[in-house]
Parts: C-alpha cells; structure tokens; sequence
C-alpha cells in the first residue's frame, strides 16, 4: 500500500478509490435499471399505443419505422415471435435514437451520470500519477491498468453519444470496477524511474492503442453476450409459438388464441434489447475496429522490440498471446463470413477472443515468464 | 441476394451465397469423380471459408503451448532448468517438439496448410475482381421498392416541359451527383412501350476498394511469411562482450562468443568493422528513494571503425542500436570485470585477465570464474563472488546493497585438480566444472574464502601463491573496477520488408473493412400527366451500417437539385398512390423477388 506521506501519489491514490467507489454505485444504479426496465419500456409503450391510437383516430398517417408502431404490433397479440420482433424493432429504434430521444429509463441515466463522474475521478488520477512519476503512466501493472480501465470507460461513454448501449453499462462498470479495485489492491507500486527499455515513444503508442483495442473488445464481447441472450429467446418463442399451434390444431373446437401470459424467455430486460441480428452486426462493427487497433498494436509492438531487443518477434510469452487474440478475431471475422458459422457460433468465438484478452492482461502478465516484465510486481 | 460479374468471388462456402442444396450440383456432386475431379474436390475443400476458419483457430490454439512450455529460442536456460526439474516429463515434451513449438512440424503444418487456402483463395479472386473493375453497374431492378433501403419522391414537373425529356434530365443531375461522390453510373432507360411509360434509370455502384483491400490484406499476408522465411535465412544475430578499453573484431572466429546465422548467411565475409568499449555509462537511483538501486541510462560509449572511414564516436543504448555497415549492434547487458592477478610462489605472474563476472541480481551480486591451467604444480580454479557494495547478512554471508561501486569485495573459493579442459570438450568459461577438484577454501567446507578490496593482495591457500586484486584507478581507469557490456549484432535483411507488407496488410484492411460497397439507383417514371415519380434505392454489398443514409442523401440532394432548376415545390402535384405495388409501373410482373433483380 501507499506511503502515509502526503504526496501527489497519494492523491493519486486517493483518487482512484474515491472512482472505484462511484462506479460501484454506478454498477448498482445500472443493475437496478436492468431489473426495471422491462416494466419502464412496457409503461411508455403504452402511453406510445395511446398516443398512436388517438392520432389514428384523427386519421393522420402513421410514420412506420418509429418505437409506436412495434407497440401496436405487439398489442395485436399474434404469435410470440411477433410480439418479440415487435419489442425488438421498438428497442432497435431506440438503440439508435439521439441522445435526446432516447427511452427515459431514470436508474440507467443515474448509472450515466455516476460513471461520468467517476471517470473524471479516474481521468484526474491518472494524470495525477503521470505528473507524480514525471512521465507517461503506463510504464507498470499498476499505471497499465489504471490508464486501460479509464480508456475502457472513455471509449464506452464516446460510444454511447452514438448508441444507446447502456443496457452495458453493468457489464462496462463492473468490469472496471473489479479491474480497477484489484489493481488498487495488489498492483500498487511505489513512483519508479522508467526502466531503460520503456523509454520509447512506441511505448506510448503501443500501450495506448491496445488499451482502446480492449475497450472496444469489451463491448463486442458484451454485445455477443446479448446476442446469444436474445438469440435463446427468440428460439424459444418459436418454439413456444409451434407448440401453441399444436395445440390448436389437437382442440380446434376451443378458443384459438395464444396464452396470454408470455413464455419464459430469459431475463426480462431483454424486451428492451434489439434483435439478435442487430446486437451481432453492432458486437461486429466494435470487433472489426478494435481488430484494427490490435494490428496496429501488433506492429507497433514489434517495431519496438525490435529497438529493445533487437529482433522484431521472437514469440516472447506476450507476444504469443498478442498473437493468438488477433488470430482469435481475425478467426471470428472470418466465421461472420462462413455460412453456418455466422450468428450464434461466430458469438463464441467473440466472446472466446475477449476471454484471451482478459487473460493476457492478468495471468499472463502476472504468472507467466517472459522479456514483458514490467509489472514492476515481484 | 443477386449476384453480378461486379460482385466479389467468393468461396462456396461464404455466408452471402446461396446455400449449397439451393444451387445446381456441378461435379462436386457427380456421383463418379477421377482423379481430377477428386482433386478438384480437394482443392475446394481446401480452400473454403470453413477451412480458413478452421486452419485459423488451430493456429491460434497451437501457439498457445509456447507460452507454457519454455523455448529454446526465447529461452534456452529455462528449457534446460526444466530438463532439471522433470526429468520424466522433458523427454516426452520434447518429442513432441513442445520446447521448439514454432518451429515444430505441426504448427509448421496448420500454418503452411493455412497459406496454401489463403493463396488457393486469392488467385481466383484476383483474376474474377480484376475483370469486375472493368465491369459496368447492372441493370436497374424493375421493382426498387422490393429494396428495404427505397424512397420515393413525386413530382410535378415544370408547366410546360415535356415528361419523358424532364425524366431524362432528372436522371443526367442524379447520374452527375452520384459520379462525384465516387460512384461508377450506368445509364439504363427504356422507351415507352404500349403497356408501360418510359422508365428513365441511372444505376450506380461504389466499394470496389473494398475487395481491393480485402486482396491486398491477404496477399500482404503472404508477403509478411516470404519475408520472414527468407529473411531468416538471411539474418545473423551475435553475442559479444566488450571490457572496458577491449575491443571487439567482426569476425567469426575473433569476436563472437556466440554466432547464429541463417541458412544462407556467408559466414567467411562479415562486414570488417571494430568496436572498441571506451567506457561504459549508468545511473542508479540514490539510495533511500523509491526503486533505490535501480539502473537505467544505459550507455555504451564506442569508437568505432569501418575500412577506409575514420574512427567514430558512437554511444549505444537500450532501444537505440547503431548502424555497422548493415549490422545493428545492440546493447543487451553489462557488468563488472576485475582485474584478477594470480602468481606462482617465485612471483612470476601465470594468469592476469579482467574477469566477466555474471551479475546475479539487480544489486550485481556478481559470479566469475578463473581458470589457471599452467603454471602451478596443479591446475586451479577460482570461484570468485563479486560485491560492489558489500554487506553482511545475519547469516554471515555477504551481499550486495548497492549497484554501484560503493564498498568492492571480491570472495574467492580456491579449487585444485582437473580443470577438465585438456581433452579439448569446449567448456563454458562462466562454469566451473569440479568433479575432478578439491575444494581449499569456502564456507562449504568451514574454511574462510579469500577476501579482497581492490588493489589488494592476499597469499593463497597451501603456498600456491598470491591473487590480486588489481585497482583500476591505478591504471588511469576512472573506477576502481572495470565494467564490461554484452553487445548483440543483428543482420535482418528480411525486416523492412516484414515492416512493408506489415503495414500494407493494416492498409488493406482498413479498406476491406470500412469502405461500404452498396448500389445506388434512381428512377423517374411517369406516373401521370405532368407528373414524374422518382425512386431511389439502395442495396448494401456486405456490411454496410450506413446505407439508409446513404439512400436518405441520394434523396435529398437529388429533389434539391431539382428545386435549384425550377421545379415546382413538392406536394404541389395530385397526392399520388404511396404504395408503389400499385402504381402502373410496377404491377405489370409478378416474378418472384429474386428474378426481380438482374443477374
Ligand atoms: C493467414 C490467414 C488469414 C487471415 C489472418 C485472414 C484474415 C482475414 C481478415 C482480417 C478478414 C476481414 C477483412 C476483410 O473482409 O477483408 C478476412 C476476410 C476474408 N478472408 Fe481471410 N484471412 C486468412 C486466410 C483466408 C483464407 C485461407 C481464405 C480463403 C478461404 C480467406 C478468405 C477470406 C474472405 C473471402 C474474406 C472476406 C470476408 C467477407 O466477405 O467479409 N482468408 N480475412
């Protein structure tokens, strides 16, 4: 742990737990908007179908296309994957409503505001710790860590100007908040001059690019988790839907109407989440970029080592896993191209891609033996 | 989905074609293959998306042993201390090459096996796309509100004017407007006919660039493994080591303490240069700061000589190699090298050198060894440790508290017998063999080692003789103990090249993954008197998010542009059908949906 004396370090300390404890709220706020949401968008759904309905009544044209018309679909009763594709088109408009127009869901703006302000705690100690250490703050574990996490934040918080992604934000806050408390807790190290083989400007370069690499990994992953969610759901609601015609076809005689009470499908807060197609092509466009990141990050990194210690590859213990994480995504791109590989198996692999990046950035930094060794931990 | 001569050729098995039942047989599926058509089978097999997939994830699955595992080319020591701790386990693992993985003939397989698909896969694409570039757009589809990206416009058109020519001229501002935005346009109109208006149709295709980029990546890709493969066997790395006012020759024979040169590498014509190690530079953070003892500025300082150049002065350090007529010369490592004298009892001198002692932690706790062959009625060894600050621990031993040379001491452990080094099996001159000798002093053996400070001079044990301890300074040297540095020389003619399609590959990409390929149409028809309806369409080729937006614009500045030549304002027509399944143009075929589109 820190020194006692005060110094700009232990600002910077302070600092980070004082994030760390405003993205746990934010964890929480968000957790509690997943648990609500359902019931928030079914509410506005409604007060849209009225809306929609009066306007019918005045004989306006409805616009097609907009969150009221899936509201109507879906009040139409039909079968189960109708009234799922009714939700998801609702929730596919949302995603990519203005930040203005977005569905007023009050815990997640909460859980926004609280990771905004948790981060420019994060952004103010991690500038703190350079200006302490004199240098850029990614030079061990700690600073690595410290400066990923806040980047992974960065990129989720740009992204959701553009997509209303805070059904991740309990992914995206407690992933940082677990990274970030651990690294607080065992990854803390004292101001240390640089190490000769940091001193590079491929350093920063590298460092930087692979953390917003990461990011955008984390929120394909997320993303490909949601998929496989909302995939399982819709399964299921055809599934539900051929079982209930079944059973009309065996009592013709008895009322022809499907259940009223909606199959059980997974979490609730899936009905505010779009298509499975929708969720897999936006996971897609996060994977391809950080895909580009990764490349760079894997020249970059060769460049230097080959400054440092002079061969550009030698498949050093962290350069197989760099290595093998882009094959892993170069390996999904491809499945997202594969007949019978696209949708749910492609998923996987995304989903098996960000495990390897986690993977590298704790044990194989931690416990495996290699030239990287700058975690300054011993 | 259509397809057209402009589309990208792609593998069977690609997720955009249509899936296999749905296509004719062809002679995969002929019920009697030769020769030819089972290698022809083969080929195609080999050369699928599936396989690529597959051949992918075994090489990312296969590389993953050699982070476990140690190698012998990033980490010789470690294979051999593995050798020491599993003695079982070492001779199974090496069988099957899991200290060489990336050298192994199973990663060798999947990788090789990989390049072939990939060069299988490219060829065809290259020749079909290079035709494709020359190809025109297709034919504007009969029924552009079967496209989901589709809007439409009507129109009056200006008091006056005759329909049909209006139309045309309408398409001509769409046909120039999607040229400028980088679009390759084809005119398609057709004249009126008894049943139907005339239709004038401007189609439009973009994204070529984007199958450019995807050929371009893959075939970088190959460039990044001839580079490698040749290059390699083109490259040399060395190891050297220089003391301070030493110097080092470019030779095999003179310089080298170790030497791998690639398979066509002439060993007999290095380049002749010579470095000499004039002094040796570092810093170490005082003592009581955060990461006290810790070394950095690294700093070789040569002079360096090439034939037929004067001498330079030339500074190497971490990350920062200098040049030698092609070679790159890299700092790697550094250390103490006392000057130990030993002499014989009648104070004739039998071995004066300055000893490389191997630094043993980030204090330079140091390790040498001396071997005195002749001499001396016996053969002796010395096992010396060397303490730049020297400390003693609880324990009695000595140790090291500070890099620098703060306190000196040298400890020395005699030992006399068989050097082992007659019979002519090359030694490691950092290792001691002492099976064959007796042990005279250490603490192994309860008798003091010998202990000295620079400049000092002690007797050794049973009359031997004297060991001293030679003072730098004394000789004009700026400490009281030389340093020495290891040197790494590195032929690579093979990495710019690696760094050229490298960097390529990451171009390529950047277009075969963000440049949209998509079609755009427009279309006027005459759908009553005076009135034009324009449709604008738009069909995405592979990814494409922006594709609505693309159809939205087309539509957007195209009406403007009709508002900047005096059209007259929109809704001022009749309020046409908006369902355009029902307007005349559209209701006369019933084809299905795919047929709609030309092939
Ligand atoms: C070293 C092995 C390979 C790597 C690292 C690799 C990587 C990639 C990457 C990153 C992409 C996405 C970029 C793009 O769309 O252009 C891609 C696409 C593609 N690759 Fe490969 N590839 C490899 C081998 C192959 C092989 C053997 C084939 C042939 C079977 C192949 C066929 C394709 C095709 C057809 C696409 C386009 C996919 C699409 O339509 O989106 N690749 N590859």
């Amino acid at each position: 742990m820190p020194a006692a004396d005060f110094s700009l370090d232990s600002v910077s300390v302070l600092l980070v737990w004082t994030a760390i404890a405003i993205y746990a709220l934010a964890f929480i706020a968000y957790a509690v908007d997943l648990a609500r949401r359902s019931d928030l968008a079914l509410q506005q759904k409604d007060a849209a179908t009225d809306a929609a309905r009066s306007r019918e009544l005045v004989g306006a044209a409805s616009v097609a296309g907009t969150g009221a018309s899936g509201a109507v679909a879906s009040d139409a009763g039909g079968s189960a994957i109708s009234r799922v594709r009714a939700e998801e088109d609702a929730a596919a408009v949302n995603l990519a409503a203005r930040p203005g127009a977005r569905r007023r869901y009050l815990w997640a703006r909460i859980g926004t505001s609280l990771t905004v302000l948790g981060f420019l705690f994060h952004v103010a100690a991690d500038i703190t710790r350079g200006i302490a250490a004199g240098r850029v703050p990614w030079s061990n574990m700690y600073e690595f860590a410290l400066t990923g996490t806040m980047l992974i934040v960065a990129v989720y918080l740009v992204v959701l100007l553009r997509y209303d992604l805070r059904f991740l934000g309990t992914f995206i806050t407690g992933l940082v908040t677990v990274l970030l408390g651990a690294t607080a807790i065992w990854f803390y190290t004292v101001v240390v001059p640089l190490s000769d083989p940091l001193k590079s400007v491929w350093l920063v370069i590298h460092v930087f690019v692979a953390s917003l690499a990461t990011a955008l990994f984390a929120l394909a992953f997320a993303l490909s988790v949601m998929q496989l969610l909302q995939a399982r759901r819709e399964r299921l609601a055809i599934a539900a839907d051929a079982v209930a015609a079944e059973e009309r076809d065996a009592e013709a005689s008895v009322v022809a109407e499907t259940p009223a009470n909606p199959v059980r499908t997974g979490p609730r807060f899936l009905r505010t989440l779009p298509s499975a197609d929708a969720l897999e092509s936006l996971a897609y466009r996060f994977a391809i970029i950080g895909f580009i990141f990764w490349t760079f990050t894997l020249i970059a990194g060769s460049i230097w080592a080959n400054d440092a210690w002079g061969r550009y590859w030698g498949f050093d213990t962290k350069e197989v896993w760099t290595f093998v994480i882009w094959v892993l995504y170069a390996g999904y791109i491809h499945a997202r191209a594969t007949r019978g590989w696209r949708g749910t198996r492609s998923a996987w692999l995304s989903i098996v891609g960000f495990t390897a990046v986690m993977f590298n950035f704790t044990i194989v930094n931690m416990f495996f033996k290699g030239l990287h060794v700058y975690s300054g931990l011993n | 989905m259509s397809s057209s001569l402009s589309d990208p050729l792609r593998p069977d098995d690609h997720a955009d074609g249509a899936p296999r039942t749905g296509r004719p047989t062809g002679d995969i599926a002929q019920p009697r293959l030769g020769v030819v058509g089972w290698l022809r089978w083969g080929w195609r097999q080999l050369t699928s998306m599936r396989t690529a997939l597959v051949l992918l994830l075994l090489l990312a699955i296969a590389a993953i042993p050699g982070s476990i595992v140690p190698q012998r080319t990033a980490d010789p020591n470690g294979v051999s201390q593995y050798r020491t701790d599993n003695p079982d386990l070492y001779p199974i693992l090496d069988h099957l090459q899991l200290f060489d993985v990336y050298s192994s003939a199973w990663f060798s397989a999947i990788y090789i096996l990989l390049f072939i698909s990939l060069i299988g896969c490219v060829i065809p694409r290259t020749t079909h796309h290079l035709g494709a570039l020359r190809a025109r757009p297709p034919r504007t589809p009969v029924r552009l509100s079967r496209l989901d990206d589709h809007a439409e416009t009507v129109r009056a058109v200006p008091a006056g004017r005759d329909a049909s020519d209006e139309a045309s001229h309408a398409v001509d501002l769409a046909q120039q407007q999607l040229r400028k935005a980088g679009y390759r346009v084809e005119r398609y109109d057709t004249p009126a006919t008894a049943k139907r208006p005339a239709v004038a149709s401007v189609s439009a295709e973009r994204g070529y660039a984007r199958e450019t980029g995807n050929l371009i990546f893959h075939g970088a890709l190959v460039g990044v493994l001839l580079s490698v493969g040749i290059g390699g066997g083109l490259t040399y790395t060395g190891q050297t080591v220089i003391v301070e006012g030493d110097s080092f020759v470019n030779s095999l024979g003179l310089g080298y303490t170790s030497f791998n040169p690639g398979r066509f590498v002439d060993t007999e014509s290095l380049p002749p240069y010579s470095l000499t190690l004039d002094s040796f530079d570092v810093s170490y953070v005082p003592v009581g700061e955060a990461g006290q003892g810790m070394a950095g500025d690294f700093a070789a300082n040569l002079t360096t000589r090439e034939p037929g150049q004067d001498a330079k002065k030339q500074t190497v350090r971490v990350n920062h190699p200098i040049d030698m007529a092609g070679d790159r010369v890299y700092l790697m490592g550094n250390g103490y090298a006392p000057t130990i004298t030993v002499r014989n009892p009648a104070g004739d001198v039998v071995f004066r050198e300055d000893v490389e002692f191997l630094p043993q932690d980030t204090n330079m706790t140091s390790l040498g060894v001396v071997k005195v062959p002749d001499g001396l009625p016996e053969q002796m060894g010395l096992v010396g440790f060397f303490y730049p600050t020297a400390a003693t621990l609880h324990s009695g031993a000595f140790t090291s508290a500070y890099p620098a040379l703060a306190n000196p001491l040298l400890t020395v452990d005699v030992y006399v017998g068989d050097l082992g080094i007659d019979d002519g099996t090359p030694r490691n001159v950092y290792a001691l063999d002492t099976s064959g000798m007796t042990q005279l002093t250490g603490r192994s053996i309860g008798v003091d080692s010998l202990k000295l400070e620079p400049g000092q001079t002690v007797d050794l044990p049973d009359g031997l003789g004297t060991i001293t301890f030679d003072d730098n300074t004394a000789t004009g040297g700026a400490e009281t103990v030389k340093r020495y540095v290891s040197l790494s020389v590195h032929r690579d003619i093979g990495a710019p090249f690696v760094l050229l399609f490298a960097v390529i590959a990451l171009l390529g990409l950047l277009a075969a993954l963000f440049v949209p390929r998509r079609r755009l149409w427009v279309k006027a028809v005459s759908t009553g008197p005076g009135e034009l309806t324009f449709e604008y369409a738009g069909l995405a080729r592979g990814e494409d998010p922006a594709i609505a937006v693309a159809v939205e614009g087309l539509q957007r500045e195209h009406q403007r542009a009709l508002d900047a030549e005096g059209w007259p304002a929109q809704g001022s027509t009749p309020t046409a059908p908006s369902d355009p399944a029902a307007t005349p143009s559209s209701a006369s075929t019933t084809t299905p949906d795919d047929a709609n589109l030309p092939a």
